[in-house]
């Protein structure tokens, strides 16, 4: 149904195998190991899966504010499907975060910002990052991953509720 | 200064002395590197730059503001928020010209230069805040805006205030393809 498995008790799991190298099926198995909590999820995408998903949809954003029949569009903001919701935030200085969620999620809007709050602290604080390269700082990839957890947590009403 | 989500808002200043300090060694040290005046000017003028292209996303994320439309909204919003947000003073703004692409921005009060009377007699021409004009120049081009960014009056050297001058190069064109 589209679904894999995400994380087991906790552990992230990468296909068939765990972060330590342990065989997810045969964990699963062997009831010694029950109670196990699991959590399920779509199939995250890989960085290869990224780059085109970006680029495709870098042009398309660009089409679409030319399209526009408004005067002056912001360009695409949301893209919604039957499976999810594509939600892209362009700052003033042109970048753009894009978040694929639920259809369901709610505080998406929030969450952007507070992306964007994150990048300009923990990537372009850091003398090390050049920009227009990919991120790979720790302190964003901490900070990033809670605030996606506070805002899966939040669930469909949005955080507060 | 960023605050990390989920911890309680700790007192993130830091002291202005140990800024200020900062950023007259930094001056300093350009000093001895370079024997011109305009190689020192020309470095900070740089370094200014790396900083204002970093710095405009986080004065965009922090302050919320929205697009400008037009170059006399642009000045008056680095003058009145983005100054105030990051060195705590507030430059009166004037435009000077008539074709509305040129704006000075007076500094009544320059945190940089707490602690300077004025300039060495071998360093006449430095401009010590040529920094400021970097950050400037490299913000406003981030948003797409060429800009020129100079002292046009520097109290260091004499004048009766500090003056920076900025003259916006081109007209805003159509946005036809977003980064």
């Amino acid at each position: 149904v589209g679904h894999a498995v995400l994380a087991i008790n906790g552990a992230e799991v990468n296909g068939r195998f765990t972060a330590d190298g342990k065989d997810v099926l045969e964990f699963l198995g062997n009831p010694a190991n029950y109670p196990v909590s699991i959590r399920f999820g779509r199939h995250r995408l890989s960085s290869n899966e990224k780059l085109m998903l970006a680029s495709m949809f870098h042009s398309l954003f660009a089409i679409g504010s030319q399209l526009s029949p408004e005067v002056g569009s912001s360009g695409i903001e949301m893209l919604e499907t039957d499976t999810f919701k594509l939600h892209c935030f362009q700052t003033l200085t042109g970048i753009k975060f894009m978040v694929l969620a639920d259809p369901r999620q709610a505080g998406i809007d929030a969450l952007l910002r507070k992306i964007y709050e994150i990048y300009s602290d923990f990537a372009l604080k850091n003398p090390f990052y050049s920009l227009e390269m990919p991120i790979r700082c720790e302190l964003f990839d901490q900070n990033l991953k809670l605030a996606l957890e506070v805002a899966e947590k939040a669930g469909p009403f949005g955080p507060g509720s | 200064m960023s605050r990390p989500p989920g911890r309680k808002q700790e007192n993130n200043k830091i002291s202005r002395e140990l800024f200020v300090l900062t950023y007259g060694a930094l001056v300093a040290q350009l000093c001895k590197d370079y024997e011109k005046d305009e190689d020192v000017n020309t470095c900070l003028e740089r370094m200014g730059y790396g900083i204002g292209v970093r710095l405009i996303d986080d004065f965009l994320a922090r302050s919320a503001v929205k697009k400008c439309h037009s170059y006399s909204q642009t000045a008056d919003m680095i003058a009145q928020v983005a100054f105030k947000m990051y060195l705590g003073v507030t430059p009166s703004v004037s435009c000077s010209s008539a074709a509305g692409n040129e704006f000075s921005l007076i500094l009544d009060k320059n945190p940089l230069v707490d602690f300077v009377e004025e300039l060495p007699a071998e360093r006449a021409s430095l401009c010590y805040c040529n920094l400021l004009c970097g950050v400037i120049r490299g913000a406003l081009e981030m948003v797409h805006l060429a800009a020129e960014v100079t002292f046009l009056q520097d109290r260091l050297k004499g004048d009766a205030v500090t003056e920076i001058g900025i003259t916006f190069l081109r007209k805003p064109e159509e946005r036809k393809h977003k980064r």
